[in-house]
C-alpha cells in the first residue's frame, strides 16, 4: 500500500516533469523540470532495489550533466528568451500521433510480453539472494569487477576522449 | 489496491520514451532536443533495471554504462553545440545546415 502510493508519486512526477519539459518556454526552467523528472525516476530506482543505480542517476545525471547543460544554457544567453521554439501545428500533431503511437505500441508489447520476460522465477530469486547476501551495490560490484573489467576500464578511457574532443570542439580557433 | 511495480515501471518507461520522441520532433532548441534524447536514454535504463530484477544483474552493469556513455556524449554534444553557436548565433536546428552543400 505504502509502496504502491510512493511508487505513484514518484512516476507522476516523473512524467509531468518529462511533458512539462517539452511544454515549457523557458529553456531554464525546461531544464529544472528534467532535473526532477530525474529525482524521481532515482526514487523509482531505489523502489526497484537499484539503489547504487539510484545514488549515481543523482549524482552524475541530475547533478553533474545537468549542471552541464545549465552552464550551457547561460554561456549562450538562452535563458531569458520568450519566443517559444516549437514547431507549427503540423510538426505537433505530427509529434503527438508519433508519441502515442509510439506509447502504444510499447505498452501492447509489455502487456503481451509480461509472461514471457517477467516469469523467469529461478533466475528471480538467484537475483534476490544475491542482493540479501551482498548487498545492493556488492552485487553490482561482482559482475562490474569480473566479468566486466575490459569494458569497465574501456569507460576510463571514453570519458579521457571526451574530455579531449569536448575541448577541441569548444576551443576558439586561433587567427 | 495491488499494484504491479515492474510492469508499471516498464509503462512508466514507454510514456517517457514517448515523450522524448515527441519533444525531439516538436523542439526546435538543440539543447531541448539533447534534453529529450537524454530523457529517452534514461527511460531506457528504467527499463533494463526492471528486467535486471527477473534476468540477472548483468543488466544494472549495462545501465552503468549507459550512464557513463551518456556522459560522454553530453560533454561532446554541448561542445559541438557551442561551436555550432557560434558560427550560426543560434541553436536553432531548422538554420543547421553544415551538411548540406
Amino acid at each position: 500500500m505504502m509502496e504502491a502510493f510512493f511508487f505513484l508519486l514518484f512516476a507522476t512526477m516523473a512524467a509531468g516533469g518529462a511533458i512539462m519539459m517539452i511544454a515549457s518556454r523557458n529553456p531554464v526552467s525546461s531544464l529544472m523540470y528534467l532535473v526532477l523528472a530525474f529525482f524521481a525516476l532515482s526514487g523509482v530506482f531505489v523502489m526497484l532495489d537499484a539503489h547504487f543505480l539510484a545514488a549515481v542517476q543523482v549524482i552524475v545525471y541530475a547533478g553533474a550533466i545537468m549542471v552541464l547543460f545549465l552552464f550551457v544554457i547561460m554561456l549562450l544567453n538562452l535563458g531569458h528568451r520568450e519566443d517559444i521554439d516549437m514547431r507549427g501545428h503540423l510538426a505537433r500533431l505530427v509529434a503527438l500521433v508519433a508519441g502515442s503511437g509510439l506509447f502504444a505500441a510499447v505498452a501492447a508489447l509489455v502487456f503481451r510480453g509480461e509472461q514471457a520476460t517477467l516469469a523467469g522465477e529461478e533466475s528471480r530469486l538467484a537475483v534476490e539472494a544475491m542482493i540479501r547476501s551482498r548487498g545492493a551495490v556488492g552485487a553490482l560490484a561482482e559482475p562490474l569487477f569480473t566479468s566486466y573489467l575490459v569494458p569497465f576500464e574501456l569507460t576510463a578511457l571514453l570519458l579521457l576522449v571526451a574530455i579531449v574532443g569536448a575541448v577541441v570542439l569548444a576551443r576558439r580557433r586561433a587567427p | 489496491m495491488n499494484l504491479d511495480i515492474e510492469l508499471a515501471s516498464l509503462i512508466l518507461s514507454a510514456f517517457l520514451f514517448a515523450v522524448g520522441t515527441a519533444g525531439v520532433l516538436v523542439r526546435r532548441n538543440a539543447i531541448i532536443v539533447f534534453m529529450c534524447v537524454e530523457l529517452m536514454l534514461n527511460a531506457v535504463n528504467l527499463s533494463l533495471i526492471v528486467f535486471s530484477r527477473s534476468l540477472g544483474l548483468e543488466a544494472q552493469v549495462l545501465v552503468f554504462f549507459v550512464m557513463a556513455v551518456a556522459a560522454a556524449e553530453a560533454a561532446v554534444g554541448l561542445a559541438i553545440i557551442i561551436a555550432i553557436f557560434r558560427h550560426y548565433e543560434g541553436v536553432d536546428v531548422d538554420r543547421f545546415n553544415l551538411l548540406r552543400w
